[in-house]
C-alpha cells in the first residue's frame, strides 16, 4: 500500500485554488524589478482540490497515531489530546491575531499568556516564566544561557566552563551545552537507578556551571537524594536545571522548585497535552526561581495592575530567543487543558500516569527483564537481552508490535540499559487496552523463544515492511528534483 | 474536570491489587516527605468542556483580531488567505495526533509528506538539500549562521541592518554565546549598502546574510551579494520570504549557499507569531551541516518504495555533545500545513498570490503619492508587496487609526531610531481596491 | 581474518606500512560492530594527525565512532571512493575500505601498535 508523491500526480492546467479578480490597474513587474531577478520557473506541482485532498488523506491513513491506537513511547507522553482545544486555538480573536499589533487589541491574548505563566509556575514551584522556547531543546538552549549569564553577572564565566549530565540523560542535554561551548562531563547512575553521589561528589568542582537533571529520570525512577544533590551543585555555586520531560509523573505531588532547582523547562506537547503533529509544534516554556527572573528573555509579558504589557526593558535579560511571544496556538491549548483538568485533575493525571505504568511494569516483567525492579514513575525500562540467545533483538520486538496495530516503545535508550525496552502508558489509556497490549508482548515472548524468525522479519501487515536504511543514508535521495536514478 | 481519564473505582482497585499495593499513595512512597508538595495546587478547580469554551471566548473576545480589522501588517508574518481544505486535512488524528516517525512502517504518511515538504522547498529556492523544519525563522536564521562557521571555520558574520531586527536579536542572543561575532552592516536607499559592505568583508568572514526581500521589502542585488561573499571564501545566507519566491528568481540560482526564512506565509494562521515554520534549505556541500530532522526514499524487502529518517548520526539523540545541534521536535504539522497549501496553489497560484500582492501594493503606493500629500517615501529600491512610507506623528496616526478598525502598518523607530515617523505597510491579495481606497482616504484624512 | 601482515591498535584501526608511508583502515570487527557504514568523514590531505588522536568519524545508520590515528603523520592521499560507496568499509575493510594514506612523521611508533595474533585476543575480551 503506497501512494504515488504529489509530484506524480501532477498535471499541467490542473488549479485546486481561486483567488479574487484582480481588482487594481496591472501593471508590468519588468518595469519594476530588473529581469534577472524575476522567476521564469517554479517546479511546483499543478493539482486540483479532490487531487490534494485524496493526496493528504490517503497519506493520513498510512500513519499510526494516537487517535487510532495505544503509543506506548517513552519519555514522549503520548496522551490523549482533547478535541476542544483544536476548537479554541482556531478562534477568531485567537489565531487571527498579528504579533504587532498594539496592545490595546490584544489585552485578551496577553491576559492568556500572563494567567498561563502563573499556572506553570504553580505547577512547577518557579516564580517567573517566559513562554517563548518553541520545544524542550530550545527551552534547555535557553535555560543554559541563563546559566551562562548568571556567571558572567558574578564574573565568573570565564572559571564556569562545566556542565554535568547524568549518562541517562536525554541526548538533547549535552547537545544544547555543547551548543554554547559549555564541557559535558557525564555523571554515573547508582544501582539504583538514581545519580551516583560519589561520582557527583567528584565531579562537582569549581569549574561546574550546572548540572541538567531528569527527574523522574529516563528510567522513570524517582531520585530520593535530590536533596543532597542540590546540596552539591549549589556548594559551588552551580545551578540545577530541571529537565521537564518527566513533569507528567509529578504534577500535584512534588515541584521542581521544591526540591532545589533553580530553572525548569515545561514540554507542553508532552505534559499539557498538547498534539504532537508528526513532530512538532511544540513549547518549551522556562521557569525560574526569582533570583534568576531577570535573565528570563525579553520580551516579557507584565500587568501593571490595570493592563498588560510587552515590556523590553530588562538590563539583565539574555534577549530573545525566537522572534514573537512564543508558539501561541500551542500555549493556547495547554492553558484549555490547565482549566480543564484544574487543581484536582492535574494531579489525578499524574496519579493514573504513575498507576497505569507499575501495573504494566509488574504484569511485563514476568516475561521481560526489567531493567531496576522498584517503584516507577509514570513509565519503565525492560530490556529484550532475554531474547538474545535466540538471535531476537529489541529492534525486532519492537518491529513485532506493530503487527500487533501498536506504536512500539522507546528502544534502545536510555543509553546505559542494554537493548532498552521504554514503555510509558500515560494516564488516558484504559486498563483494557493495557491488558491487551501486555498480551501481545506475552504472544511475541513466545514467539521469540518458538518461532524467533518470524520475529526477526516483522513486520508483516504495515503500509510497507522493513526499509532499507543503510541505502537511504548511502545514497541519499531527499528531495524530488534531484532523486537517485 | 475533563473526561479524560478511564479508569473505574473498580479497575484502580483491580490493578493495585495486580501491582501489590494498597493505594496509589504508595506508589509515592519514595519520594522523601520534605520534597512533597503538602496542600493541594493553588489552581482553580477543573471546568466541564462548555464552561472551558465559555472561558476561551473570553479571552478570545478580548482581542481584535484581523477578521475585524483590516490589516496592513507585514514584518515577517503575512495575512494571507488559507484554503478551508488545510484545516480539514490537518485536524485528521492521523496527522496531529503522531509523534516523529520514529518507526517507520507506520509512519509512511508523515514521513513521505515531509520529502514532498522538503522537494517543495528546495524547488522554490533553489537549493539542493532541505531539512523537516525549524522552529521559525530567527532559529532557523540562528542554526544557518552556526552551519556557516562549521563549514568556513570562521567565526566572523555579517549581519546587515537591513536584515529583520527581530532575527538579528535572536542571534545576537544565541550565537555571540556561539563563539561567533556578528558584525552589523549600514544601508542604503532601503537596501545593503554594497560599497560599504565590500570593505567589511574579509578573509575572516564566515557569511553575510541577506533578506530576499529584506526587513523593509526591498529586493536585495543577490548575485552581488553572493559574489562579494564567495571571492572572499564566505557563505551567502538568505532569509526569504516564501509567497516572494513565487515571483523572485529562486536563491540558489543567484548564488546563495544557505536559504531559510519565516513559512508562516504558506498557508499557516498568524496566531499571534506562532506556532509558525522556520524553513531550512542549502547546497549539496552543506548536506552534512543540516541540522534537524531530513526524510529520504529508500526501498522496503520487496522493494517498495518507501520513507525513512535519514542521516541521523548528524543529530543530538547519537552523537550528543558532538552534534551540531540540539533540535529534536521541530514544527512537522506546519511544515505539513505549508505542504498542504504549496500543493493547492502549486505552480501557479504561488505566482498569483505573489503577484496580487505586488500589484495591490504597487497600486497602493501610486494612489498614497497622488491622493496624501504628507506621506513620502524614504527609498526607491525596488520593492513586492510591502514598503516603508514616512507620515507625521506616525506613532499617534497609528492609534487612531486602530480607532477607525485600521492596523495601519508596524512602526519602524522600536528598531531604527533614525526611522522616525516611518511605517512598514504590507498589501497580501486579500486585500481588496475598496480597502486600499479606505486606507488612503484615512490616511488623508487622519493628515490633514 | 585480519591479515597477518598488518600493525593493529586497540582501538580497531589497522596500519600497512611501507617505509614511510602507512594506509591505515578500521579493522573487520570495528566495521562488524558498527552495522552499515553510511559515511566517513575524513581530513583533506595535507592534515596532520597525531598518534592516539581522532582524525575522523565513521557513521553508520544509527551509531557514530570516533576514528584515532594508529600513528602520526601528514594525510597524503585519501580514499575519495569512500564518499560514493561506504559499504567498501563492511565488505572489504582491508582492501577498497582503507581510510588514508599517510606520510609518517614517526615511524618508531609503530613498534607500539600489535600484530595480528594479539589484536585478535583483545577482541575476544571486548563488548561481551
Amino acid at each position: 500500500m503506497t501512494e504515488p508523491l504529489m509530484f506524480e500526480l501532477s498535471v499541467d492546467g490542473r488549479r485546486g485554488y481561486t483567488l479574487p479578480k484582480l481588482d487594481v490597474p496591472e501593471i508590468d513587474p519588468t518595469d519594476h524589478i530588473p529581469a534577472k531577478m524575476l522567476r521564469k520557473e517554479l517546479p511546483l506541482p499543478s493539482l486540483s482540490e479532490i487531487d490534494v485532498v485524496r493526496h493528504f488523506t490517503r497519506l493520513s491513513r498510512l500513519n499510526h497515531a494516537v487517535d487510532v491506537g495505544f503509543y506506548p513511547l517513552g519519555s514522549c507522553t503520548m496522551k490523549y489530546n482533547p478535541k476542544v482545544n483544536e476548537d479554541v486555538c482556531r478562534l477568531p480573536g485567537l489565531a487571527d491575531l498579528h504579533p504587532y499589533q498594539p496592545e490595546e487589541t490584544i489585552q485578551g491574548a496577553l491576559e492568556l499568556l500572563h494567567r498561563l505563566e502563573l499556572a506553570l509556575g504553580e505547577i512547577c514551584g518557579m516564580d517567573a516564566f517566559t513562554l517563548q522556547p518553541a520545544a524542550g531543546a530550545h527551552g534547555e538552549l535557553t535555560g543554559l544561557l541563563i546559566i551562562k549569564a548568571y556567571h558572567r553577572k558574578k564574573k565568573n564565566a570565564k572559571t564556569k566552563t562545566k556542565i554535568l549530565i547524568p549518562d541517562a540523560g536525554h541526548g538533547t542535554n549535552p547537545a544544547s551545552a555543547a551548543m554554547l561551548g559549555f564541557e559535558v562531563v557525564n555523571v554515573k547512575t547508582s544501582e539504583r537507578g538514581g545519580i551516583d553521589l560519589d561520582d557527583l561528589r567528584a565531579k562537582t568542582t569549581p569549574d561546574v556551571a550546572g548540572l541538567m537533571l531528569t527527574n523522574p529520570n529516563t528510567l522513570g525512577l524517582f531520585d530520593e537524594n535530590l536533596a543532597e544533590i542540590a546540596k552539591i551543585v549549589h556548594g559551588v555555586d552551580g545551578l540545577l536545571y530541571y529537565d521537564g520531560a518527566n513533569l507528567n509523573a509529578i504534577m500535584g505531588w512534588s515541584r521542581p522548585g521544591d526540591m532545589g532547582f533553580d530553572i525548569v523547562h515545561v514540554n507542553l506537547h508532552k505534559t499539557f497535552s498538547t498534539p504532537h503533529g508528526g513532530g512538532g509544534p511544540g513549547a518549551g516554556p522556562v521557569g525560574v526561581k526569582a533570583h534568576l527572573a531577570g535573565f528570563l528573555p525579553s520580551p516579557r509579558v507584565l500587568f501593571d495592575g490595570k493592563k498588560f504589557k510587552i515590556s523590553d526593558k530588562h538590563a539583565d535579560s539574555i534577549g530573545p530567543v525566537r522572534t514573537f511571544l512564543g508558539s501561541f496556538g500551542v500555549l493556547v491549548r495547554a492553558y484549555a487543558y490547565i482549566l480543564t483538568l484544574g487543581a484536582e485533575g492535574l494531579k489525578d493525571a499524574s496519579s493514573y500516569a504513575v498507576l497505569n505504568a507499575n501495573y504494566m511494569m509488574r504484569r511485563l516483567q514476568k516475561r521481560f527483564k526489567l531493567a531496576y525492579d522498584r517503584t516507577c514513575k509514570h513509565e519503565f525500562v525492560l530490556t529484550g537481552k532475554p531474547f538474545a540467545e535466540k538471535g531476537v533483538k529489541t529492534l525486532d520486538i519492537a518491529k513485532r508490535l506493530l503487527d500487533y496495530g501498536y506504536h512500539a516503545p522507546t528502544v534502545y535508550f536510555p543509553l546505559i540499559v542494554e537493548e532498552a525496552i521504554m514503555i510509558e502508558p500515560t494516564e488516558t489509556e484504559s486498563k483494557q487496552t493495557m491488558d491487551e497490549f501486555i498480551t501481545a508482548m506475552e504472544k511475541i515472548a513466545d514467539e521469540a523463544m518458538s518461532d524467533p524468525e518470524k520475529v526477526k522479519g516483522a513486520p508483516y501487515n504495515t503500509p510497507v515492511t522493513r526499509l532499507d536504511e543503510a541505502l537511504a543514508a548511502r545514497k541519499p535521495d531527499i528531495n524530488f528534483f534531484k532523486r537517485r536514478p | 474536570m475533563g473526561s479524560y481519564l478511564p479508569h473505574t473505582q473498580a479497575e484502580v482497585k483491580a490493578m493495585l491489587e495486580a501491582i501489590g499495593v494498597k493505594s496509589i499513595d504508595d506508589l509515592f512512597a519514595e519520594i522523601p516527605a520534605e520534597l512533597r508538595l503538602n496542600r493541594p495546587l493553588n489552581l482553580p478547580a477543573g471546568l466541564s468542556e462548555s464552561e472551558t469554551v465559555d472561558e476561551m471566548y473570553e479571552m478570545a473576545g478580548g482581542n481584535y483580531g484581523t477578521t475585524e480589522m483590516l490589516s496592513f501588517l507585514g514584518a515577517g508574518i503575512y495575512d494571507h488567505y488559507i484554503p478551508a481544505a488545510i484545516n480539514h486535512l490537518l485536524l485528521r488524528g492521523d496527522f496531529f495526533t503522531a509523534y516523529t516517525p520514529y518507526q517507520a512502517e507506520i509512519s509512511q504518511g508523515t514521513l513521505q509528506a515531509i520529502y514532498e515538504y522538503q522537494s517543495l522547498i528546495c524547488g522554490l529556492t533553489g537549493m539542493d538539500v532541505s531539512n523537516a523544519s525549524m522552529y521559525e525563522a530567527g532559529t532557523a536564521l540562528v542554526e544557518a549562521i552556526n552551519m556557516a562557521k562549521a563549514q568556513t571555520g570562521r567565526s566572523r558574520v555579517i549581519l546587515p541592518e537591513t536584515v529583520h531586527p527581530e532575527y538579528r536579536r535572536v542571534a545576537k542572543t544565541i550565537n555571540t554565546q556561539m563563539g561567533i561575532e556578528l558584525v552589523s552592516a549600514p544601508s542604503e536607499d532601503g537596501v545593503t549598502d554594497l560599497a560599504k559592505l565590500s570593505e567589511m568583508v574579509d578573509d575572516s568572514t564566515a557569511a553575510i546574510v541577506a533578506g530576499y526581500p529584506n526587513f523593509f521589502g526591498s529586493v536585495e542585488d543577490l548575485e552581488a551579494l553572493a559574489n562579494m561573499a564567495h571571492n572572499a571564501g564566505a557563505l551567502l545566507i538568505v532569509t526569504a520570504d516564501p509567497i516572494a519566491l513565487g515571483m523572485l528568481t529562486a536563491p540558489g540560482d543567484l548564488g546563495a549557499d544557505i536559504v531559510c526564512g519565516e513559512g508562516q506565509s504558506l498557508g499557516i494562521p498568524m496566531s499571534f507569531g506562532g506556532p509558525s515554520l522556520g524553513f531550512m534549505a542549502c547546497k549539496e556541500a552543506l548536506l552534512r551541516k543540516v541540522p534537524g530532522r531530513i526524510t529520504g526514499a529508500t526501498c522496503d524487502k520487496s522493494g517498495r518504495r518507501g520513507f525513512v529518517l535519514t542521516l541521523q548520526a548528524r543529530e543530538q539523540h547519537i552523537r550528543r555533545e558532538k552534534a551540531g545541534s540540539n533540535i529534536c521536535s521541530n514544527q512537522a504539522l506546519m511544515a505539513l500545513n505549508a505542504t498542504i497549501y504549496m500543493s493547492l496553489l502549486g505552480r501557479e497560484g504561488i505566482r498569483d498570490v505573489a503577484n496580487q500582492g505586488f500589484q495591490k501594493a504597487h497600486h497602493l503606493k501610486k494612489e498614497l503619492a497622488a491622493k496624501v500629500p504628507a506621506v513620502s517615501f524614504p527609498f526607491a529600491a525596488p520593492f513586492l508587496h510591502e514598503f516603508v512610507i514616512k507620515v507625521p506623528n506616525a506613532k499617534k496616526l497609528l492609534g487612531k487609526m486602530v480607532k477607525q478598525g485600521v492596523l495601519g502598518g508596524v512602526l519602524l523607530e522600536r528598531w531604527y531610531p533614525n526611522l522616525k515617523d516611518h511605517l512598514l505597510v504590507a498589501v497580501t491579495e486579500k486585500r481588496t481596491a475598496e480597502e486600499l481606497d479606505f486606507f488612503c482616504e484615512l490616511l488623508g484624512g487622519l493628515t490633514k | 581474518m585480519n591479515p597477518p601482515n598488518l600493525k593493529y591498535t586497540k582501538e580497531h584501526e589497522w596500519a600497512r606500512i611501507e617505509g614511510k608511508i602507512a594506509v591505515i583502515g578500521i579493522t573487520e570487527y570495528a566495521a562488524h560492530q558498527l552495522g552499515d557504514v553510511v559515511f566517513v568523514d575524513m581530513p583533506h590531505v595535507g592534515t596532520k594527525l597525531e598518534k592516539g588522536k581522532t582524525f575522523g568519524v565513521v557513521e553508520s545508520v544509527k551509531t557514530v565512532s570516533d576514528i584515532f590515528a594508529p600513528l602520526s603523520g601528514k594525510v597524503v592521499r585519501k580514499n575519495d571512493e569512500l564518499d560514493a560507496d561506504p559499504a567498501h568499509v563492511n565488505n572489504d575493510p582491508y582492501g577498497k575500505g582503507w581510510i588514508l594514506e599517510i606520510e609518517l612523521s614517526n615511524p618508531a611508533e609503530a613498534n607500539e601498535m600489535i600484530d595480528a595474533a594479539a589484536y585478535e585476543k583483545h577482541c575476544e575480551t571486548c563488548g561481551h
